[in-house]
This record gives C-alpha cells, sequence and structure tokens, in this order.
C-alpha cells in the first residue's frame, strides 16, 4: 500500500497532544483516579470567540487519530479521515476540530495498561470501570483545558453517538448541535449477547490471567482476535458480505510451517482482521468499552427518554443506515422520535446501503453530502 | 405546473406557529413559510436528494414514509400539519388525513381535483383515463394512485368525523367564479383547512 496521499483536503500530518490532569476524577461506580491522561488530536483553528468547537467523539475501537497521518509514511490515515479535513464535510477551514481517546483506552490515555502512579506495573484487572457519562466528564475537563467553553457540535457514530447524546443531555449549555450516527438510546439483549461473547473469548483466554497479562508478560491475543471477528461480522451486512466475499477461495497459509490451505475469502478476511487488531488493541480496554457500551443508558435518572432529552437544548441530527442490524435505524427513530415529543429540532436520515454498521465511517455520495450539508449550519455563518 | 394552492395555503399559516410538512419535497414551501410567515417549521420527506436540498435550505427534515402512520409525532404536536398535492400519492389517504387532524390542532391539505370538467370530458368523450399538463402520466405508471373529487374529499371529511373550516378553490383565470360556484366541475385544485370534529 502507498503512503496515504496528502495533497488533497488532508489535515496533513498531525503530532497527537496529552493533557495531564492532576486533579482526582471520580467514576460513576464510585472508584477515583489521582491522576489521569487523555491524549488528543486537534485539527483547525479556534477563533477567537471560542464559537467554532467541535468535538468528535470514537466508536468501540477508535482513537484520539480521526483525520491526516502521524508521519508522511503512515499508510493509513486516522478512521475519520473521510469526513474530518479542509473542504470535507466536518471543514477544518472553519472549524476546530478535538477528538480525545477515551479513558480506559489503549491509545494514549489513561488505561488498563498504564503502569499504576508510582509504580511499573500496569492498571491491569484493577482499573475502574468506565461509563458513557464518565468519558463525558472527563471530555468536558479537557474542553476545558483547552479553553472552550461551548462545542458548536458534538459528533460520533455508534458508541461516539451515544457519547454526543449523552453530553446533550448532560451539559445542555455546552452542546449547540448534537450528531449521532448509527447510534442508540441502549442496547438490545442482542446486542448485548454479542458483547458477552466477545468479552467470553478474551476472558477464557488462558493468557488472559484475570486482566493481568502485561504484569505476567503474556497476551491474550487469540481471545482479542476472536472478539474482534464476532464483533466486525456484525457489523457488515448479510447482503454487503455476499457482494464482496460470495464463496470465493484463495489460498493461504495460516501456519507458521508455511502450509498453505484453500479457504473462503470471508475466512480469510476475519482472521486477518482480527490478527490485526490482537497486536493493535488492548484487551482490558475491549472489555471494559463493550461494559459501557453495554451498560449505557440515556434515559437512566429519567423516567424515559424523552424526559432525558428534554434536558437538551441542540439541534440534533440522527442517521441511521439500512442494512445496519447492530445499531438498527428503529434504535435512532427511538431517539428521534423522543425528540420530537420533547420539540426539539432534529433532523433524521436512514441513509440505503449495504455497509451495515460500518456504514458510518465508509463512503457513501448521499450520507456524504448530507452530512456536509448539515453541518453548514454548525460554527459561526460564514 | 402552476401551484396557486400555495398562496392559499401561505395565506392560511398562522404567522410564527409551528407547522409540519408532509412531503416538502426540496422545502420550497417551508423555507417561504419560514421567511414569510416566521413558522417554526420540520419537514417529512422520503426521498433522499429532496432531504438533502430541504437540508440545505437551513430546514430540519424526517425521513420517513407518510405511508407509515406518522407515529413519530404526538397528538397536537403542531399548530398546523400541511399535505399540499399528495393526497392522491397516498397508499392510504383516509388514514393520514386522520393522523394529519391528530398531531395538529388543524390541518390544510390541497389536491387536484378529478371532478374536474377537463377530467370529466376526457374520460366521458376519450373514454380514457385523463392526462394534462398538470397530470402528464399514464395511469399505470403515475405516483397519483388515489384521485378524488371535491365532493369525495366533503364526504370522506365527514365519514371521518372531520371538520372543514374553510375551503378555497384554484381555478383558471376564465372560471375563477365558476371555481367558487360550482368547485365540483370547475375547480382544477381545492384547499381545504380542516380539524377534528368538536375542536
Amino acid at each position: 500500500m502507498m503512503a496515504a496521499d496528502l495533497s488533497v483536503n488532508s489535515v496533513g500530518v498531525v503530532t497527537p497532544q496529552m493533557a495531564q490532569f492532576t486533579a482526582p476524577f471520580q467514576f460513576s461506580n464510585g472508584t477515583t483516579l489521582d491522576q489521569h491522561t487523555l491524549v488528543y488530536e486537534t485539527y483547525g483553528e479556534l477563533n477567537a470567540a471560542g464559537t467554532n468547537a467541535v468535538l468528535i467523539c470514537h466508536a468501540l475501537s477508535g482513537s484520539h487519530h480521526a483525520a491526516g497521518v502521524h508521519s508522511e509514511a503512515e499508510k493509513r490515515p486516522g478512521w475519520w479521515d473521510l469526513t474530518i479535513g479542509p473542504g470535507k464535510p466536518i471543514d477544518t477551514n472553519r472549524l476546530f476540530v478535538v477528538c480525545s481517546n477515551n479513558l480506559g483506552g489503549c491509545d494514549g490515555s489513561t488505561g488498563p495498561s498504564t503502569p499504576m502512579p508510582g509504580s511499573n506495573i500496569p492498571w491491569g484487572s484493577q482499573f475502574p470501570q468506565p461509563q458513557v457519562r464518565d468519558w463525558v466528564r472527563s471530555q468536558k475537563l479537557l474542553a476545558e483545558y483547552l479553553g472552550i467553553s461551548r462545542w458548536a457540535a458534538v459528533i460520533g457514530g455508534s458508541l461516539g453517538g451515544m457519547q454526543a447524546l449523552q453530553w446533550a443531555v448532560d451539559y445542555p449549555d455546552w452542546v449547540e448541535h448534537c450528531v449521532a450516527l448509527a447510534s442508540a438510546p441502549g442496547l438490545t439483549a442482542q446486542n448485548i449477547a454479542f458483547n458477552e461473547i466477545a468479552r467470553h473469548a478474551i476472558l477464557s483466554d488462558p493468557e488472559f490471567k484475570g486482566g493481568d497479562y502485561l504484569a505476567e508478560d503474556t497476551l491474550p491475543a487469540r481471545g482479542v482476535a476472536l472478539a474482534r471477528m464476532v464483533g466486525h461480522l456484525t457489523y457488515m451486512s448479510a447482503d454487503g458480505m455476499s457482494d464482496r466475499f460470495g464463496r470465493e477461495l484463495r489460498e493461504e497459509s495460516f501456519s507458521s510451517d508455511g502450509h498453505r490451505e484453500r479457504v473462503f475469502q470471508v475466512e480469510s478476511y476475519l482472521r486477518h482482521q482480527g490478527d490485526r487488531f490482537s497486536t493493535r488493541f488492548d484487551a482490558n480496554t475491549y472489555v471494559l468499552m463493550t461494559r459501557a457500551l453495554d451498560l449505557f443508558d440515556l434515559s437512566e435518572g429519567y423516567p424515559d427518554l424523552a424526559t432525558a432529552l428534554s434536558q437538551a437544548s441542540a439541534n440534533f441530527l440522527l442517521v441511521s443506515f439500512s442494512s445496519d442490524w447492530r445499531f438498527a435505524p428503529q434504535r435512532s427513530i427511538e431517539i428521534r422520535d423522543a425528540l420530537m415529543a420533547t420539540g426539539k429540532p432534529v433532523t433524521y436520515a436512514n441513509i440505503e446501503t449495504d455497509d451495515g454498521h460500518d456504514a458510518f465511517l465508509l463512503p457513501h455520495p448521499t450520507y456524504e453530502r448530507l452530512l456536509s450539508e448539515w453541518m453548514q449550519r454548525v460554527g459561526p455563518s460564514s | 405546473m402552476n401551484r396557486l394552492d400555495l398562496n392559499t395555503v401561505l395565506d392560511w399559516v398562522p404567522r410564527s406557529s409551528n407547522v409540519l410538512d408532509l412531503g416538502c419535497g426540496d422545502g420550497a414551501f417551508l423555507h417561504r413559510l419560514r421567511a414569510e410567515r416566521g413558522v417554526t417549521g420540520v419537514g417529512v420527506e422520503i426521498d433522499a436528494d429532496n432531504l438533502i436540498s430541504a437540508v440545505q435550505k437551513g430546514l430540519d427534515v424526517i425521513q420517513e414514509d407518510i405511508n407509515a402512520g406518522l407515529r413519530c409525532f404526538p397528538a397536537e404536536r403542531f399548530d398546523v400539519v400541511i399535505l399540499t398535492h399528495a393526497l392522491q400519492e397516498l397508499t392510504h389517504p383516509h388514514i393520514a388525513l386522520q393522523r394529519m387532524v391528530q398531531i395538529g390542532k388543524e390541518a390544510i391539505v390541497s389536491f387536484p381535483n378529478f371532478g374536474h370538467w377537463f377530467c370529466r370530458m376526457h374520460l366521458g368523450f376519450k373514454g380514457r383515463m385523463p392526462m394534462s399538463r398538470a397530470m402528464p402520466r399514464n395511469w399505470y405508471d403515475t405516483p397519483n394512485i388515489h384521485f378524488c373529487t371535491v365532493r369525495d374529499f366533503e364526504a370522506l371529511c365527514s365519514e371521518l368525523n372531520i371538520d372543514i373550516i374553510e375551503r378555497a378553490t384554484v381555478a383558471g383565470p376564465a372560471q375563477r367564479l365558476l371555481g367558487k360556484l360550482w368547485p365540483n366541475l370547475f375547480a382544477t385544485s381545492a384547499v381545504y383547512r380542516i380539524c377534528q370534529s368538536g375542536r
């Protein structure tokens, strides 16, 4: 693969920043971190009035690296480079874009693989279980650290969409626009079940060592790979998979002795995805993130979803994708109807696609056009 | 197509009211309502390209099939629910009308009048389904699947316990008076303000 093409509409080479917080941070479950670090990236310039700041919330396996590349040689740009950049739907010519790695993550923010304070033993199994609203609160600390007092928009897909919604409910004065893509007000039993299978794959890997694999100098790579295979499968649609893989066979070697076997394309693809993920993503983080997903309930603390959303003062954009069965259109419709019931301004579209849940990250002319046009109302009018 | 019905609709929409425009298309009319009558509004549109055009105008739009029952809107959510020249395209016009007067304190409906003399002549003398500049499509290939006449519409309202608050007709320049006197024969379109009976 060639190095990413930086010539067109790219934010170019970006350098991740670190924000250190020395005040204790208490999680919803009562546990406390005495100090923590968030790693983040920014694209574009914050204007003098501070009216053009946009927060991007990442999904389960995302990171703070949403756009651009870390070096000219980097092969893959950030996870949402398609959408963020000069002249792109989230236009860095106009907007100041912030994306941080969630607390408990494994890309630089304090998390289970970070050493515990005053030692070099990683947190491992001892790291607190974050919830979506904890992430929102920590992102608010980051905003204050950056001198931002209000987001022109908070934007996210899937788990990131949940954060965007939680932001709008928890800090109404902070959120002018809220974009939730392929999201849900809470997971269904089926969704929790898939997460449980993924966690079980990790927890039952003998190398997991109860979460303290780093201290024991091992890695539950098989468990993480299997968890990712299950997850990845649910992010695609049956039609999309048929189109992409069909029943095609290929010869491939999976063993170290070089023995080649004929496998279906889809097998090869899933194995590849699993293997790649297992070397890049931390097992504990995966467990924590999926639990946070399971625990998320936007209506928590309120009699119902509409009452929860009645707190918000944002203008909403909700987008679902027709073949997404993990976060089905119906789930976005629940949010839409609750917003409609309380008289909140909302635009909703269901994009026709075979790309399943992954669609919110993939190119699609209608989706890109919609996002681009809707984003015109975000930030100071030009 | 000349949409004189829209001028009447515009006049009837109260200033600063909260409006739902069903089948808002590219949002041009809702945008005009916002500019000229200061309304706050939401559009419902099924077509993605239309929806994007409406979003481009700064409007809030819900992508939804009106035929699915408009369940997303609670009762009396809007001051006015508008349906212009789309009644004849619906699978169940009667269900849509019932929902409209539930979710809106009142509704404004306009539709082409199939009882117009031209349609009658066309059917009577040619023995073929009417086609005109306003109805350019063949019977088998048209979104207009539920044409009705002024009388049909009023009969349906009465059956559904819907009150007619006001009626206006649109007719050709030479037939404006005739359109008022004998709307079922001379109105090209009719515009109604309706509400749930007893409201």
